[in-house]
């Protein structure tokens, strides 16, 4: 019996093989896809994404970290994590947000705020194309917009934005990063804030915010449109004949305050909004605004020369009533309950996903402007026209699945979309909206990613699906798994599944480009002679340690492989000790780490060159030591020293030493 | 005369490292098995190919450059080597200058990683020290700077 069981087993398995081999050899030869870099031998796809040890990834892949508040960074096509850049939330690590110096870039108007909810990375643009100089993304639960550095990789701006609630159409900048936005998912009362919730209709309204980006990257709140209750989901700005608009998808014109699953999914059709940004900005210096000084907010940024933030507060913002300003605003029917909102490379077509819809619109830039001509309104609401669904329509996408969020766009005509409800990515044509390929993804995918595919200049050969359920895709790890993300190629006619690697938090949306537009800048190290802290030691020589009351300053110096001072003593119990670090290297990747036993903070990791401050109010007395937490070199165990602590009312003398009889003050 | 010639071969010196500054960036890691770029010498023995050939010194010593060179120390040298003999984390100055050759001592300051890569006495040092001299990111001129302050901390004048 048991060897009839094998022999059947042995024939299954080997017709398995054979039908498996027929189906590989049956599989459509295509030529666009020979360009892949298959090499002979190998099991092409895995050759596809194998980056040998020692080569480095074509391109970078900027995820948002979703509830982590931070932002991944991978390499593509291999898909490695590289980098978690912190962001809104603190960082044990590196001593993100518990630092005295990065410690100002979580201020807000509600005070010190250690998280938030990071959405939609969007990488800065010049003439429409990405330019490598910054990352921005929106923090969705303390409204907020960062600014990341590409040479540094670090957050160097944050800015708070007043009177919005649920920032999630954010940041989407324009064509030359003229303006980041910020549109309010959940419209909140504005003026008198202290009301009943039942009065929705009456009080509540929605805000599209246009922050202005200088040269230098700073970002300050140029004005917000007020706007009608509703809820503005996502956004993209126009490009080529559509610069100077931009557009976001609007829900809940049911304008629901309560169960909004079902009462806010009443109607067939919401809107899509056009905004005339520029004319915005005419208005603005016309000083037909209202100033609104409701609320202070915060503008945080980074000094690279003090190594240091600083954290400003701001009040009064320009507000311009979308009402009050024919031609600033107009609405567009879209079915149903709409999400992602899309514009093509050539800013004649914009795409915007009915998420309960069975059909996916595409409208058409040129019949807005001429339907906006001719005034073919179907109607007025809140005082903005509405314009009339069949004249601002290029077509619809039949039966492209279920539930359509996002879409970006490859060089050569075609549209990407992904259906969270069907789980697949569709492939269309722009200009005949018709289907020509289908691939599922694993699973429920939200947004989706092709290199420069939000840009004029798509510039990959993959589409990269950002999945909201993982399930069964890895080893299982408890109740609480991995977030994943799949690489799609799209060289050829048909989409081709190469990888699955897992994400930090949940990868709502993401951005890619060239590792080549960021590889040059890299900052390696920051100049000593440079650095520009207070509490700086350039040298062991200006190593000290300087009281002032209760309050304690220890400028200290690492190098490999010591401290100095590395031995202290007359620190007393109630004193409040400033452990100011300066990393005196002057090479790449030598940071030194900095821990004291009993901290109730974190760690310090200094980059060289860098100064940083760690906070430590000793509770009682005895001898602590501190340490290099970053290996550093051979003798990287011995980077360690002692720092005695006596009693509060103890005479011992304020001393400090480095391999030689104890200094006095 | 000297100081005109010092200041050609400070040129020389620069071009021909900032030819080579590309590998000396890429890794910090320890490289020691990066390929020897050997080249043999007139007695068919091989040596590195070091960058700084020919350094002329001063007679007497420029009394800028030894102060240049005592600033630039104090913030990038001297938290690992005394201007004693006894050694800290690396040797001691004291004595360096009689020691060495003015060319040793600045490619090891100017490009550390090919010296510990190539140079036979700068492995030694590794060898007793355990710990790489760091690649401080100091200039040709400011190496210059630096020895002329050695010829100074080691009684010249």
């Amino acid at each position: 019996m048991k060897t009839v069981k094998v022999k059947i087993r042995v024939i299954l398995a080997l017709s398995l093989v054979v039908i498996a081999g027929v189906f590989y050899g049956c599989k459509p030869k295509d030529p666009l896809n020979s360009s892949s870099p298959i090499i002979s031998g190998g099991s092409g796809v895995a050759d596809e994404v194998y980056v040998a040890p020692g080569e480095k990834d074509d391109y970078y892949l900027f995820t948002s970290g979703g509830f982590s508040g931070q932002l991944g960074v991978y390499g593509l096509p291999s898909g490695r994590l590289i980098k978690q850049i912190p962001i809104f939330s603190q960082h044990a690590e590196n001593g993100w947000g518990y630092s005295e110096e990065t410690k100002p870039m979580l201020e807000t108007s509600y005070g010190f705020v250690p998280w938030d909810d990071s959405h939609h990375p969007k990488l800065s643009q010049t003439d429409g194309k990405q330019d490598g100089r910054w990352l921005f993304i929106n923090g969705n639960n303390t409204p907020r917009i960062a600014r990341i550095d590409l040479k540094t990789y670090k957050t160097v701006e944050i800015n708070e934005i007043p009177n919005s609630a649920g920032n999630h159409s954010s940041p989407y900048p324009t064509p030359n990063t003229e303006y980041v936005v910020a549109g309010t998912r959940f419209s909140v009362p504005i003026d008198e804030t202290d009301v009943s919730i039942d009065s929705y209709k009456e009080n509540f309204r929605g805000m599209l915010s246009y922050i202005s980006v200088a040269e230098d990257g700073a970002m300050d709140v140029a004005f917000q449109i007020l706007m009608p209750g509703y809820d503005y989901d996502l956004s993209h700005a126009g490009k080529g004949p559509s610069h100077g608009w931009s557009f976001f998808t609007t829900y809940n014109t049911e304008e629901s305050n309560t169960m909004k699953e079902v009462n806010a999914s009443q109607r067939d059709k919401d809107f899509l909004t056009a905004v005339n940004w520029k004319m915005a900005e005419e208005l603005v210096a016309a000083g037909k605004y209202k100033t609104l000084e409701t609320r202070e907010y915060r503008s945080n940024r980074w000094d690279e020369a003090t190594h240091s933030a600083t954290s400003q507060v701001r009040k009064g913002t320009k507000v311009i009533d979308a009402s009050e300003h024919p031609g600033l605003v107009y609405f567009m029917p879209c079915p149903k309950s709409p999400h992602g909102v899309d514009v093509n490379p050539t800013g004649e077509y914009i795409v915007a996903s009915g998420k309960l819809a069975a059909t996916l619109p595409v409208f058409k830039f040129s019949k807005i402007q001429e339907a906006i001509a001719n005034k073919d309104y179907e109607g007025t609401v809140h005082g903005i026209p509405v314009l009339k669904y069949e004249s601002v329509l290029a077509g619809e996408v039949e039966k492209p699945g279920l539930g359509p969020l996002h879409t970006e766009f490859d060089g050569k005509g075609y549209a990407y979309t992904s259906m969270f409800v069907s789980s697949e990515i569709t492939k269309w044509k722009v200009e005949t909206q018709e289907v020509v390929d289908r691939i599922p993804t694993y699973y429920s995918i939200g947004h989706l990613c092709i290199p420069g595919g939000d840009t004029r200049e798509p510039v990959g050969d993959y589409v990269i699906a950002l999945n909201k359920i993982t399930k069964d895709r890895y080893l299982p790890t408890g109740p609480e798994l991995t977030q994943s993300a799949q690489l799609i190629n799209i060289a050829g006619d048909k989409m081709r599944m190469l990888l699955d690697f897992p994400t930090i938090g949940e990868p709502h949306y993401a951005q890619a480009c060239k590792a080549s537009l960021i590889t040059d800048q890299q900052v390696k190290f920051y100049k000593i002679e440079e650095n520009d802290h207070p509490y700086a030691a350039k040298g062991e020589k200006e190593a000290e340690v300087i009281r002032n009351g209760n309050e304690v300053h220890i400028k200290m110096t690492s190098v490999r492989s010591h401290f100095a001072p590395d031995n202290i003593e007359g620190i007393k119990v109630g004193d409040k000790v400033y452990w100011h670090i300066t990393n005196l290297e002057q090479d790449w990747d030598v940071p030194h780490g900095f821990a004291v036993q009993g901290a109730r903070n974190a760690e310090l990791l200094i980059m060289p060159g860098e100064t940083a401050t760690l906070v430590w109010e000793p509770k009682e007395a005895g001898v602590v030591a501190f340490y290099c937490t970053d290996f550093c070199s051979a003798l990287h165990q011995e980077m360690q020293g002692y720092v005695r602590v006596s009693p509060a009312d103890s005479d011992v003398e304020l001393s400090w030493s480095l391999n030689k009889a104890p200094a006095t003050e | 005369m000297n100081y005109r010639l010092t200041f050609y071969l400070l040129l020389a010196g620069f071009v021909v490292l900032s030819c080579s500054s590309n590998n000396s960036n890429t890794g910090t890691a320890t490289k020691q098995d990066q390929t020897n770029k050997e080249v043999p010498t007139e007695s068919g023995k091989k040596s590195p190919d070091y960058a700084i050939k020919k350094v002329e010194l001063n007679n007497p010593l420029d009394a800028t450059m030894v102060e240049d060179g005592k600033g630039i120390a104090e913030l990038k040298c001297t938290s690992c080597h005394s201007l004693e003999e006894n050694r800290l984390v690396g040797p001691g100055w004291k004595g360096i200058t009689t020691r060495r050759k003015p060319e040793w001592i600045m490619n090891m300051i100017t490009n550390v990683d090919m010296m510990l890569a190539e140079d036979e006495e700068a492995q030694k040092l590794l060898e007793e020290c355990l710990v790489r001299m760091p690649n401080q990111n100091i200039s040709v001129a400011d190496s210059r700077s630096i020895l002329e302050f050695m010829r100074h901390n080691d009684g010249e004048n």
